[in-house]
């Protein structure tokens, strides 16, 4: 992704208006305002394709999937196979066993934790995780690294939010046996260097989970090129719907992991003696999954797919280098999070002024941001703050909207201050 | 409504919970330090916004509250509530601080008017509500009722040794 301090060109191709007017909700006021929805990187709103394809999922070809010999199973197990097909291409992974579908990037990551963390993990191995991680992405490693006497270490950011190469350098060393990082951060918007991550990763035989939530938003994902071994990511951050989550994992990999969790769908056989595993990803889905979610996650990938996003990347950057201009100018506004390459998400605090009651100012002015630890209370710590203020932008946000925002912390400061 | 009215309605309603009062109490708390020789004390905890406060107090054997401080970071509403928590109480006996703590719940959460609340409390602590009251702005703010209340919950916690306080249930 380019740096967002080289401002792209606005992108002339790119119809913000006409991708607006997808998302039904963005036509509401709140508060009597116009909705200025900032909070994209907490979830996404949906387009209309998603929200028909879910209803008419449910109105016309709802039944349990993988089970019925009859018609509407048969209908619903194709349509949730085809969204698992679809998440392959998306991200273009080698094949749609390697993809498991979960109820969120959070069980995704896990999965990982617990299975292939307890089959990689040895008394004194690392885990190698950065400062800047959800806590999603902290708390699975914590929990496998009690039960298996692994250690967690931790890469330092820098003062402006970027991670250099050379910490992970330092920190991935013979003993390393899981690197697990965000692909972009949901604070600071930082894009990581996953590539040389995974390079240095591998060098010593280290897999690599990327916590891809932010990351596969706002830029195409390719699992074989970035070379990493797993990729988790959430549906509801992608304009899709909540209840279902991504993990990629190369086959191999699957095919030597232990089950997760037990039960139907997940075995070749069963006896009170013992059970045998069916194959991933079934191996990795226990129960009845989230059918109508995956199939609304599916008709989130078409709709990006039937968008340009480069121009979408672009347009996204705009508002960025756009917000990060123009955020500053307001007395007391501090931006967090000022690294080279970035993502369209961005932390602010003003001084004088806590994030909540900021926000609570806002959404009367109809601002939608979100404030406090953003789950990321470690990097809270190196911050030095308790909590900050957080805009992200989406394919529809506007400049125009960026304004509003501007405009309510200046409000904002009237009334606090 | 029209639009205008509700503009004016989230107007009046910002007004009411960023009062100049709490606006100068959550600028310069009072007894934001820790209680010397405390006899008990408490953190405060919300786990869903990071907010956190530690509330000391220095209990007499007669039950009189001969100090109390609250020390934390948090937004403007819960360190106006703390500081004035503090002032309302210091001297104050301990039966006392649960009767306010009652009050000043029941005015958060809209369960009662400033008159009921008054009724909760010793008529020497009617003029402490009539302040209290100025937290009740939380009201049109679901979300930030909390903030108000954690210091007095922290406050209960001290008091009762439990040793800490959340909004949230924790394991």
């Amino acid at each position: 992704m380019t740096a967002a301090a080289k401002i792209a060109p606005r992108a002339a191709s790119f119809d913000v208006q006409a991708i607006r007017r997808d998302f039904p909700i963005l036509a509401r006021t709140v508060h009597g305002k116009p909705l200025v929805f900032l909070d994209s990187a907490a979830s996404a709103q949906k387009p209309r394709a998603v929200i028909d394809a879910m209803s008419r999922a449910f109105e016309t070809e709802y039944a349990n999937v993988h089970r019925g010999a009859y018609f509407l199973s048969e209908r619903a197990t194709t349509n949730y196979e085809a969204a698992r097909e679809k998440v392959r291409a998306f991200i273009n992974a080698k094949s749609a066993s390697e993809i498991v579908f979960t109820k969120g990037a959070t069980e995704a990551i896990n999965l990982v934790a617990a299975s292939y963390g307890r089959l990689a993990l040895k008394p004194g191995d690392e885990i190698v995780l950065t400062a800047l991680e959800h806590h999603s992405n902290i708390v699975p490693w914590q929990l496998i690294r009690d039960q298996t006497g692994a250690v967690i270490k931790v890469v330092p950011i820098n003062a402006d939010g970027s991670v250099s190469i050379d910490a992970f350098a330092k920190a991935i060393g013979p003993k390393t046996k899981i690197v697990a990082v965000a692909h972009v951060s949901n604070v600071l918007g930082t894009v990581l260097p996953v590539e040389h991550i995974v390079e240095l990763a591998h060098k010593v035989g280290a897999k690599v989970l990327i916590d891809g939530c932010q990351g596969i938003v706002h830029e195409t994902v390719d699992v074989k090129a970035l070379g990493c071994d797993f990729y988790a990511f959430s549906g509801h951050k992608l304009y899709g719907p909540n209840g279902i989550g991504v993990l990629w994992a190369r086959s191999e990999l699957l095919d030597a992991m232990p089950p997760y969790q037990g039960g139907g769908e997940m075995i070749a056989t069963v006896s009170f003696e013992r059970s045998t595993w069916a194959e991933a990803p079934a191996k990795f889905e226990a129960g009845t999954p989230p059918i109508v979610p995956a199939i609304g996650l599916g008709a989130a990938i078409d709709y990006l797919n039937g968008i340009d996003r480069m121009a979408a990347a672009s347009h996204e950057r705009d508002l960025l280098g756009y917000a990060m201009a123009e955020l500053p100018k307001v007395p007391g506004v501090k931006l967090i999070g000022t690294a080279q390459n970035k993502a369209s998400v961005q932390s602010f605090v003003m001084d004088g002024a806590h994030p909540h009651d900021l926000a609570t100012v806002l959404d009367r002015s109809g601002v939608c941001v979100r404030a406090g630890h953003h789950c990321a209370q470690p990097l809270m710590e190196v911050l030095g703050v308790t909590a900050t203020a957080r805009a992200s932008f989406g394919i529809y946000n506007t400049r125009a909207e960026v304004d509003a925002l501007v405009a309510a912390l200046h409000k904002a400061r009237e009334l606090l201050l | 409504m029209s639009a205008l009215a509700a503009a004016d309605n989230d107007a009046d309603d910002l007004k009411a919970l960023y009062q100049e009062m709490i606006l100068e109490h959550g600028k310069h708390p009072r007894n934001a330090r820790l209680v010397e020789h405390a006899t008990c004390t408490a953190k405060g905890n919300n786990p869903l916004c990071g907010d956190k406060l530690t509330v000391t107090a220095r209990v007499l054997p007669d039950g009189t509250l001969e100090d109390l401080a609250a020390e934390g970071k948090g937004c403007a509403i819960s360190i106006a509530s703390a500081s004035m928590m503090t002032e309302a109480l210091k001297g104050q006996s301990v039966d006392t601080a649960r009767r306010l703590f009652n009050a000043v719940h029941d005015l958060c959460m809209g369960k009662s008017d400033v008159a009921a609340a008054k009724a909760l409390v010793p008529d020497a602590l009617a003029d402490q509500v009539d302040r209290l009251a100025a937290l009740s702005g939380v009201r049109q703010f679901p979300v930030r009722v909390k903030c108000a209340t954690l210091p007095w919950h922290t406050l209960l916690s001290c008091l009762d040794g439990r040793g800490e306080a959340t909004t949230e249930k924790t394991h």
